[in-house]
């Protein structure tokens, strides 16, 4: 039996499909966001050197980490749309977009929160913050950039060409930035402390699940409404029950 | 018709470009001026204290330097997009990356080399001792080309765009980063008395990237612009 690889690269069948999966994964999210902040809260430990702030960990390390991946994710879709030129493609790369910038804001704030306590200071310029706050940057760049032209088709294939060239300099800035703290004086303050505790590991690899599965669930929700508003004019969105309705 | 080679084609539209340029001195000016007029700035906002300026010099300057030359690539390819003439350009037989390149290193020529000429006059309003002067004209020298071609990117891709200078700068200053790093990190090198040659060579690393790939990449942001 041939499979049709391609069946779900068309924004109609897959409009369909993500609008079943977004229930389940929506929900595995809840859960496991609730069982991870329970054990971020209630069973990890006090931690011997940070005592309570050291609990912010259980969302700012997931959210840093998502934040990072998904400028390669979107990087990516954008990249195969640009190649293939799929429509579906271009718009999974701007709706992943203020959801990377959400969680990139979200890393930013929550250091800035365990750092007061830790470090004396909201913000220091260290050299993961910093590359943090350009990554941030290069999300306002790719949803600007994608804001300000009228017509869908080269809003895409710009933002994707901006999106690939940003790729490629992450890992440039990111070691420029690291070798440029280095330069001045070294981390403030490391993660010193002995291995970490299996509950408290327990907890953030949790809390990082759901947040993967929470970033799901919204760019799923947040290409439907692009799909829709893209294939407005065609036969099989006016068809739609919930159009119709 | 006979075809230009690669080389003479370059020429060609570096000769072109700097000759517009001739004929709108001003514009050239302007940016000049601006990069003075920020540079001396700074003083006035952070107090005369010349321990501090001499501290902060390179970093001043290489950020002045980072905001004239954004300031001047709205201008890179709009005119010729205006009037026609880009249309034409790629319609071309041959590679619009080279049309660019060249349209680059005019682009370099008339806003980036002056800023590297005047920079050294500015240091020393700030205090900067010979050696480091020298490092920051050498960082500069090979550090603004990269601006030119990282911002070509940027002016193809906001092309005809409603707010085009501000949203270049937007996309464009984060891709600078690191020139700007390496380029004030040669000069601290000096003032600190440790080697520059690593600071310098990754600059220059990064010039023979940009001059790789940029040409490229602007070519295919002007063909999704102008499609």
């Amino acid at each position: 039996m041939a499979i049709n690889w391609f069946k779900y690269s068309a924004p109609s069948t897959f409009y369909a499909l993500a609008g079943k999966l977004i229930p389940f994964v929506a929900i595995a999210a809840a859960i496991l966001f609730a069982l991870g902040l329970y054990i971020g809260f209630f069973v990890a430990p006090v931690d011997a050197v940070q005592g309570e702030a050291y609990r912010i960990i259980f969302i700012h390390v997931p959210a840093s980490i998502i934040s990072m991946v998904l400028y390669l994710v979107m990087a990516g879709y954008a990249a195969l749309g640009l190649i293939f030129n799929t429509r579906l493609s271009s718009m999974m790369a701007s709706a992943i977009a203020p959801t990377g910038a959400l969680f990139a804001f979200i890393s930013l704030w929550t250091g800035a929160l365990w750092g007061k306590p830790m470090w004396g200071a909201w913000w220091v310029w260290d050299a993961r913050l910093t590359s943090e706050l350009i990554l941030l940057f290069l999300y306002f760049g790719f949803i600007a950039l994608h804001a300000s032209i009228d017509d869908a088709r080269r809003a895409d294939k710009a933002a994707a060409l901006l999106a690939i060239v940003g790729s490629v300099n992450v890992p440039i800035i990111y070691f420029s930035v690291k070798w440029w703290n280095t330069l001045h004086q070294g981390s403030t303050i490391k993660f010193t402390g002995s291995t970490m505790h299996i509950a408290m590991q327990q907890g953030m690899f949790i809390t990082l699940a759901a947040c993967w599965l929470y970033a799901i669930s919204i760019t799923l929700l947040r290409v439907r409404s692009i799909i829709l508003e893209r294939e407005r004019n065609t036969q099989w969105v006016s068809e739609l029950s919930e159009v119709k309705a | 018709m006979n075809q230009l080679s690669i080389g003479n084609l370059l020429l060609l539209v570096i000769r072109r470009d700097l000759l517009l340029a001739m004929r709108r001195r001003a514009d050239v000016l302007t940016i000049l001026v601006f990069f003075v007029m920020v540079v001396s700035l700074f003083p006035l906002g952070v107090g005369p204290e010349m321990s501090m300026l001499r501290k902060m010099a390179p970093g001043v300057l290489w950020v002045a330097a980072l905001l004239a030359s954004m300031l001047s690539l709205g201008r890179l390819f709009s005119a010729d997009y205006l009037d026609g003439t880009l249309e034409q350009m790629m319609l071309n037989p041959q590679s619009l990356a080279v049309l660019v390149l060249g349209k680059m290193v005019a682009h370099w020529l008339v806003s980036g080399l002056p800023l590297v000429l005047v920079a050294p006059m500015l240091g020393l309003q700030f205090d900067m001792s010979p050696p480091a002067l020298g490092v920051l004209m050498l960082g500069l020298l090979l550090g603004t080309p990269i601006l030119s071609m990282l911002g070509a990117i940027g002016a193809a891709l906001t092309l005809g765009l409603r707010g085009g200078g501000v949203l270049l700068s937007l996309l464009v200053l984060p891709l600078c980063i690191p020139v700007l790093i390496f380029g004030t990190g040669a000069v601290e090198a000096v003032a600190s008395g440790l080697s520059v040659v690593s600071n310098l060579s990754l600059i220059a690393a990064l010039l023979m990237m940009c001059l790789v790939f940029t040409p490229w990449v602007t070519a295919q942001a002007l063909r999704i612009s102008l499609e």
